[in-house]
């Protein structure tokens, strides 16, 4: 009975498992390099990476981002270098989250967090400044009142995003190439990676559980 | 036995106050049906189509249809420019008042055990557990039915827009085709119970049937032909999947009621789940005997009430089914269909039934009787197919002359 053979698979379906999750009560783990929403990172002496290149704004392919660097002032630097990011904005009507400008960054200023859970009401707050995108002393990224922070998203938010080797070069292959993030020190390496520090190799099975792309 | 035994002595208050008491409570049951029903569908479809389903509003989401009725109730109410604005707004009414009227000739419940004949005692009258029991009820169902495609069709004709007056266009061939194969499937049963009230059919199938176990249902009696084709029919005239061409989505963006918005779309829908809850219900009094069946232990009517909306939810069951299972029909399938299978097939049935009845009467020979009928049935099945085909020739022929004429 050809005809009947359809009311025999949507009767099956009635008793199979659902795989929706009860989303805004119950989330599924995130992937461990998913784009979310950015931060600007410090040194562990509380310095700004960022040298207000400009880099990030020049490869950003939707334009969203606003940067204006500015000379360091000589009693009160910002940054470490030369000049430093005298303003800095994202525009999240605009950032479709490639990552690129974290890519682009040379001193891993620019990363991406795991929040995506967002949503502001008029578009001044859509436009995030360096004072809502810098973290703050322990190197956790700031909670603003529109966004949807659960335990532990704050967390390892910087400086292993790269999913290619600094400038492409063969030599760095398989390297850690991430530098200090504030708070956490070096992060250790994944697995197929290895640093040139062999203490810190032994910590290579600390990312097996996080359940992302490996 | 016509009627309700209520109404049979003197009308005095403590009558008026029963009727009306049961007015109010058919009215009140029909809106928590539908209530139910809308969410008992979307749940269920989205559970055969592996979702979830609504979950928000209350436990299980059983209040989203309250929260949908309350949202439209506070939107802006549209009428086209283009509209004929009297027919306009009349048009859900017209969907909605038959389907109420419809339910009220339904026997939800009664004692149809021994000779009580369905009623019940209350309050110190025997009266039947429905709100009226016409001597034509089976009619009025007809008609009901008939007279609640106006409102899709008016509502369709009356927007003063493309696709409405395509869906509603629909809607009336839907209706001429398929009325007629509902009626005459509902005349087998007529035909075998000998009776046009809705009270009267139920109690011919209460009792024992054959060997004690098996009901004494029309879907037996009637052999179980005119159930599939009123099954069949009554889904084409409820426009529900997957004879919904009416409001096909994917051709006519909403069909009858693109351009309703607010209450007045809300009435549409409303009318369209309680025309299914309805025509369940029919289905359940013709055929599967209604609210009559065993008590077990405590009052007989509380028991009838059970089996009603046991066989009931079945049926509802089933209508949700076919919307999860079956995919739409093209139009000259639903054409097809309906023409050249139900209604020559319910013809026939009607004639095997009559002729095996005036047989009975007369004291024909059985077997001489079907073959008769057989062999008349048989040649006109044949007369019809050849009909058809010729038709399909005479129809490519010309096809052919016309390819050749835009050739030159």
């Amino acid at each position: 009975m050809g005809y009947l053979n359809g009311f025999k698979v949507t009767w099956r379906k009635l008793f199979e498992e659902r795989v929706s999750t009860d989303y805004p009560h119950e989330k599924r783990p995130k992937p461990a390099r998913i784009h979310g929403r950015h931060v600007l990172n410090r040194y562990e002496d509380g310095m700004e990476k960022c040298i207000g290149c400009e880099l990030c704004a020049g490869v950003c392919p939707a334009r969203c981002i606003y940067v204006r660097g500015a000379d360091n002032p000589d009693d009160a630097p910002v940054s470490p270098g030369e000049r430093y990011g005298f303003v800095y904005e994202i525009n999240y009507l605009r950032c479709i989250h490639c990552d690129l400008c974290v890519e682009a960054c040379p001193t891993e200023a620019i990363t991406e967090s795991k929040l995506f859970e967002f949503s502001f009401t008029n578009r001044s707050d859509a436009i995030y400044t360096k004072e809502e995108l810098v973290v703050d002393d322990e190197g956790r990224p700031q909670h603003l009142p529109w966004e949807d922070w659960r335990p532990g998203e704050d967390e390892h938010t910087s400086a292993w995003m790269r999913a290619t080797a600094p400038a492409g070069n063969a030599a760095y292959e398989n390297r850690v190439a991430w530098s200090g993030e504030l708070g956490y020190g070096v992060r250790a390496p994944e697995r197929g990676q290895h640093t040139t520090d062999p203490e810190a190799d032994g910590a290579a099975e600390d990312h097996d559980s996080d359940g992302g792309n490996r | 036995m016509f009627g309700d035994p209520l109404l049979a002595g003197d009308i005095d208050l403590v009558v008026v106050l029963i009727v009306l008491l049961k007015v109010v409570v058919a009215f009140a049951f029909l809106l928590v049906a539908v209530m139910l029903m809308i969410w008992f569908e979307r749940k269920l479809i989205s559970d055969m189509q592996h979702r979830i389903g609504p979950n928000r509003a209350g436990p299980w989401g059983i209040l989203q249809t309250l929260a949908d009725g309350t949202k439209l109730f506070f939107k802006e109410d549209l009428i086209p420019e283009q509209a004929d604005r009297r027919v306009f707004i009349l048009a859900p009414y017209l969907a909605l008042v038959p389907a109420f009227l419809t339910f009220a000739v339904i026997p939800i419940g009664g004692n149809f055990n021994g000779d009580q004949g369905g009623t019940v005692s209350w309050f110190g009258r025997d009266t039947l557990l429905q709100v009226a029991d016409p001597p034509v009820g089976v009619l009025f169902v007809l008609a009901m039915s008939a007279i609640a495609v106006y409102g899709v069709m008016l509502a369709g004709w009356s927007s003063g827009s493309k696709y409405p007056l395509l869906g509603s266009v629909r809607a009336s061939a839907q209706a001429i085709s398929y009325e007629a194969a509902l009626g005459l499937s509902l005349a087998a049963v007529v035909l075998m119970n000998r009776t046009l009230s809705t009270h009267d059919i139920v109690v011919a199938q209460a009792g024992e049937g054959f060997l004690g176990f098996i009901p004494n249902w029309n879907l037996i009696i009637t052999g179980v032909v005119p159930f599939v084709i009123f099954l069949i029919a009554a889904t084409a005239e409820l426009n529900r999947p997957p004879f919904d061409l009416v409001e096909a989505e994917q051709e006519l963006v909403g069909g009858f009621h693109t351009e309703y918005s607010s209450i007045r779309f809300a009435m549409f829908f409303l009318a369209e789940f309680m025309n299914t809850v309805t025509m369940s219900a029919i289905i359940v009094t013709l055929f599967f005997g209604g609210p009559a069946g065993p008590a077990l232990w405590g009052p007989a009517w509380i028991w009838s009430f059970v089996w009603f909306f046991a066989k009931l939810m079945v049926f509802l069951f089933a209508f949700v089914w076919m919307r999860a299972t079956l995919p739409r029909l093209r139009y000259d399938q639903l054409m097809d269909l309906g023409w050249k299978v139900l209604i020559p097939l319910a013809l026939g049935w009607l004639l095997l039934l009559g002729a095996i009845q005036v047989g009975r009467a007369e004291d024909w020979p059985l077997p001489i009787v079907l073959a008769v009928v057989v062999a008349i049935f048989g040649s006109a099945s044949a007369l019809l197919a050849l009909s058809v085909r010729s038709g399909h020739r005479v129809r490519a022929e010309s096809d052919r002359d016309e390819a050749r004429v835009a050739r030159r």
